[in-house]
């Protein structure tokens, strides 16, 4: 998790960022890898789409989606 | 990613106004997230065209790769991306998804 974090303010720098693990919510699912939402508040999302914006997230965990991270919700807003 | 398969995602997306590609189907999701898209998509009334991404793991890589978006529920609308799970309902809640899934006037 603390990892996740830092590579989220790595990417995102000056942006204000919530990390969760909401794997607890979806027990008995059958999944592995933890279930995990983010709410960044940055700077840098002016003049982008909300597609954009969620895809510089996606992009920023590329490696640990589909990984340890099963699932990730994003919520995003400009700072 | 070759011609046919970037021909056959556009074929399927485009076969219905609006479309979504999830993971089960509207009247079976296989996902909260999927769920929670059929959900919306049904309380807005519009009729929308599907693709279950278990039927076929084929597919589900290429639509991955095709939209460069890493997940699905994926949301389609005139053939373009929307978005996923999150983002429909941030434009559900917006009010803007009513416009979106309402047709242009035709000249």
């Amino acid at each position: 998790m603390d990892q996740i974090l830092q590579k989220l303010e790595y990417a995102f720098p000056g942006a204000d960022i919530e990390l969760k693990n909401t794997s607890s919510m979806h027990v008995g699912h059958n999944a592995k890898g933890m279930h995990l939402k983010t709410i960044i508040s940055y700077r840098g999302f002016k003049g982008k789409s909300l597609i954009e914006q969620h895809r510089m997230v996606q992009n920023a965990l590329e490696a640990e989606l589909g990984n340890e991270i099963h699932a990730l919700s994003i919520k995003t807003t400009i700072k | 990613m070759t011609d046919d398969q970037k021909t056959l995602v556009e074929n399927m997306i485009n076969s219905d106004r609006v479309f979504l590609m999830l993971k089960g189907t509207p009247e079976m999701p296989r996902c909260g997230f999927s769920a929670r898209v059929v959900e919306i998509l049904n309380g807005t009334g519009a009729s929308y065209g599907s693709f279950n991404v278990f039927d076929d793991y084929n597919i589900m890589n290429m639509i991955k790769e095709y939209s460069n978006w890493p997940t699905t529920p994926q949301l389609y609308v005139d053939g373009k991306l929307v978005g996923g799970c999150d983002i429909v309902e941030e434009l559900a809640t917006s009010g803007e998804l009513e416009k979106i899934l309402t047709p242009a006037e035709k000249e």
